[in-house]
């Protein structure tokens, strides 16, 4: 069976989504969501408006935690450490990315 | 069925103690766990950890692992009748089947029927990577995707099937970036919502031009006389070949910069494209050449050490 797909979104772009969506998509409770936001392993757009509301990068920050904690079973400070430290590679590399790009090739 | 052996897998003796088989698969996990790896198959290496620890963690599935008997890894099996009758009140086709869908279904998979109320479960999210070429994301593309995932249908009983998907990638597809394809994963069950596809994309490398996000660069080579003097070259972009005019004393490692030349942004409007300017000099010169190299030479004041002149004054007086 082929499938006709027509509607793809670019995560990025998607629109603000709550608690409960951001746990369904994630398969964490929100509960869970409570505790990881807590700690600063998920940020909703506005710190200080309730209730919380995230930006769709939340939904692979929060995919991620989930693996985490299935396949390391980590607890809360343990997903937060290792998010932040996945975001900085993350960001490293996509610096070393743009500096590798600039370089030049050898030219024969 | 295929089997495989899940002890070496996780490279534990088959009576290894509950805390020996956790231990083996955490140092398992950190080395390929692909969130954290950067090794080679990383993915599919954890997969089969994964799925080994999933069995071997739980006294009653490895009880029924055990059971099945001794295969060879990759050896066609069926479990005998007996291990059914007493292990699983499932009906499997085990033609169809994964090892790993077996004794996710055993004991009560997603799809077991409980005593009780049916309680409402979201499908499987689904993951997978598109490969596309540079051109494709820059006018947009089409692939065609094929996914070996477990399903359950109906009443219950798992089956391996291949969901095939022709995905049009949109204009503005970069390196590293996801799409998510809403209620196209795994089928909910009990009223639950199916689950979403993730893509993820990756571009495949350009013998011409390096990307960094939607900003491409090129090596723009020029001889020492065209840039000295100056020239006009017929530079490749992905929209077809622009004139690019050199001004006369460009230097080496210089970016010229074409602006909206590089790939189409998702939300409208085009990164840039760079050209990196190269001074390439000819390994082979014939005499008439090295003449004027020489001519050059003896007339040219140009001193391009000239900034070292004061650290080795200093270096010739603390001598």
């Amino acid at each position: 069976m082929r499938l006709e797909l027509t509607e793809l979104y670019w995560l990025e772009e998607e629109r603000e989504l709550t608690l409960a969506e951001l746990a369904e998509l994630s398969g964490f409770s929100e509960e869970e969501l409570r505790a990881l936001k807590a700690c600063g392993a998920i940020a909703p757009v506005d710190p200080e408006a309730e209730p919380p509301r995230f930006d769709a990068r939340s939904i692979v920050a929060a995919r991620t935690a989930h693996r985490l904690l299935v396949d390391f079973e980590l607890d809360t400070q343990g997903i937060a450490v290792a998010l932040a430290l996945l975001e900085r590679i993350g960001s490293l590399e996509a610096e070393l990315r743009e500096v590798r790009a600039q370089l030049p090739r050898r030219i024969r | 069925m295929k089997y495989k052996d899940y002890y070496a897998i996780l490279g534990v003796q088959k009576n290894a103690a509950a805390d020996e088989i956790k231990a083996a698969y955490r140092k398992l996990a950190r080395k390929y766990h692909p969130d954290v790896s950067k090794e080679k198959d990383a993915e599919a290496k954890f997969k089969d950890v994964a799925e080994a620890y999933q069995t071997l963690k739980d006294p009653e599935k490895r009880a029924a692992y055990d059971q099945l008997g001794s295969y060879q890894p990759g050896q066609d099996f069926r479990p005998s009748p007996e291990w059914q009758q007493h292990f699983s009140d499932r009906h499997f086709s085990f033609d169809d089947l994964d090892l790993s869908d077996l004794f996710e279904a055993f004991g009560g998979g997603p799809g077991a029927r409980r005593r009780g109320e049916p309680r409402p479960l979201r499908g499987q999210d689904y993951e997978a990577t598109a490969h596309i070429t540079l051109d494709q994301a820059h006018r947009g593309a089409e692939v065609d995707l094929d996914l070996s995932v477990p399903e359950y249908d109906e009443r219950g009983f798992v089956q391996r099937v291949t969901r095939s998907f022709k995905a049009r990638i949109p204009k503005g597809a970069t390196d590293a970036q996801r799409l998510r394809v809403p209620g196209k994963g795994g089928k909910g069950l009990n009223g639950g919502a199916d689950g979403d596809l993730y893509l993820n994309i990756v571009l495949e490398p350009h013998p011409l031009f390096r990307v960094n996000g939607h900003d491409l660069y090129i090596d723009l080579p020029l001889s020492p006389w065209e840039a000295v003097l100056g020239t006009e070259v017929d530079l490749p972009t992905l929209s077809g070949p622009v004139r690019l005019k050199v001004k006369p004393g460009t230097h080496a490692g210089q970016h010229l910069r074409l602006g909206k030349r590089g790939l189409p942004r998702p939300k409208g409007g085009e990164g840039d494209l760079y050209a990196i300017v190269q001074i390439v000099v000819p390994t082979v010169v014939g005499d008439a050449e090295r003449a004027l190299y020489r001519d050059l030479a003896e007339r040219s004041t140009f001193n391009p050490r000239a900034h070292y002149a004061q650290e080795l004054a200093n270096a010739t007086r603390t001598d």
